[in-house]
């Protein structure tokens, strides 16, 4: 059978049956923008920040199957907007003062306000009240940096087979909970261990006693912008989180 | 008037004015951190209100940098100064872009964090709330610079880097559209 192919932004790009738009464009290193899916997880297409225009039409690249002579707009300054006003959105829903985050520099979501120029909040702040969980011996939760995008529900439930994490409640009231009825992580059986204790794309779960053994500055995206990791974020694994 | 030579007009100078509201002072350490390029910034501008001149009140300006979220009703009335006086205005650093440390209080009451800090707190015998009516009073909660006037340019950083803000400043004297690249533009 002839390599079947679809094109992003005027490139051809081959790929095969059961790739979606994502994993055709991962794999031939074509940067999209995207938070919410990690290739070892069946995509849920949540963020919405790798909205892309298929045939016209927008669609989530990660869940969107790719199918033969599809024309897909990525890179273009309408959907940069849209995405950028998608980041403004999320900062301002929570607290991320990245300078005392210990995720700076590693963190997807700073890194695609890098990569989309990202200036400002625009939105006014939330700044909502979001206690942190310190309670376990191993692990800090920081729900304040918490953008929802069900990673650790997912690698919980279907790799660790633990379902430690759930989110709860709509709307704007929706939030991660942690499944004990204490509510604190101390009262579950996670451990550092887990796949979900690494595959947090932003600065929620968080190892202790490791802090700053990179100093900000000489962390993954420091070096180098997202958009030229994506050999990285194609074989990223979420035992391997840590690898730079 | 003779036109027979050519005139040695020094490019247009512009007017700068800098103030620091809710933040630490590490945004104008920055600047100073542009090293030998103050010679030549201040050969392209004239700094006006900024706590390099130690000048009080912000004359019309071309461009005002202003570090720090607000926190108090100085902080407001200093803003809208600014906001008034120059034709760009830009958020300099995380406090005046969202509110940054200072804004760490805004889940806490503000009566309680007082009662803490100047009455409650370890160590402290025959306490008292500061109350001088000098005293600028403080805001229920603080505030980045956007939410209070309207801004045109946004520097991120904690502090950015001398390298940055030279970036941002020579950009806009040029009369290019001011942009901040990787690795120039960090949140950190
Ligand atoms: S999670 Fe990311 S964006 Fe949020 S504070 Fe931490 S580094 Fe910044
Ligand atoms: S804690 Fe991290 S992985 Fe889990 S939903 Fe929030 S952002 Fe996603
Ligand atoms: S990455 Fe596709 S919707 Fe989040």
């Amino acid at each position: 059978m002839d390599a079947r192919s679809l094109s992003i932004d005027g490139l051809p790009v081959p790929f095969d049956d059961g790739q979606t738009i994502m994993d055709a464009s991962l794999a031939a290193g074509i940067f999209i923008p995207h938070l919410c899916h990690h290739p070892q997880f069946t995509p849920q297409g949540s963020c919405k920040l790798c909205t892309v225009r298929a045939n016209g039409r927008y669609v989530s690249a990660c869940t969107m199957p790719a199918s033969e002579g599809m024309e897909v707009e990525s890179n273009t300054p309408e959907l940069n907007d849209k995405r950028r006003t998608m980041l403004q959105m999320l900062f301002v829903e929570g607290n991320h003062f990245c300078p005392s985050c210990e995720k700076s520099g590693d963190c997807l979501l700073q890194a695609l306000a890098y990569e989309l120029e990202m200036l400002g909040p625009h939105f006014p702040q939330f700044y909502p009240d979001r206690p942190v969980d310190a309670s376990h011996p191993d692990v800090l939760l920081d729900f304040n940096r918490c953008i929802l995008c069900e990673l650790c529900v997912r690698a919980s439930r279907d790799v660790d087979g633990k379902s430690v994490f759930a989110l709860s409640g709509r709307g704007i009231g929706k939030h991660l909970i942690v499944n004990a009825e204490s509510g604190r992580l101390a009262d579950t059986d996670f451990s550092l261990a887990d796949k979900a204790a690494h595959v947090c794309p932003v600065g929620v779960i968080i190892a202790k006693r490791r802090g700053f053994a990179v100093p900000i500055g000489q962390r993954r995206f420091d070096g180098e912008p997202i958009s030229r990791r994506v050999d990285w974020l194609a074989r990223r694994r979420a035992d391997d989180e840590e690898e730079q | 008037m003779s036109n027979s030579e050519p005139s040695v007009r020094p490019a247009t100078r512009r007017c700068l004015a800098t103030t620091s509201l809710a933040g630490c002072f590490g945004c104008h350490m920055a600047l100073l951190d542009i090293d030998e390029r103050l010679f030549e910034l201040i050969e392209r501008v004239d700094i006006d209100r900024s706590p390099l001149t130690d000048i009080k009140r912000c004359g019309r300006c071309d461009i005002g940098l202003v570090e720090g979220g607000i926190c108090n009703a100085e902080n407001v009335h200093v803003l809208r100064e600014f906001r008034r006086q120059c034709k760009l205005l830009v958020a300099v650093g995380a406090c005046a872009i969202n509110g940054g440390l200072p804004a760490q209080r805004n889940h806490l009451d503000l009566g309680q964090c007082l009662q803490e800090v100047y009455l409650t707190g370890p160590g402290i015998v025959h306490g008292q709330v500061p109350d001088d009516p000098e005293l600028p009073l403080p805001l229920d909660k603080v505030h980045p610079v956007h939410e209070v006037v309207r801004v045109d340019y946004f520097i991120p950083g904690c502090p950015p880097s001398g390298d940055a803000l030279w970036k941002f400043i020579t950009d806009l004297l040029d009369g290019r559209t001011p942009r901040l690249g990787h690795p120039l533009l960090h949140f950190d």
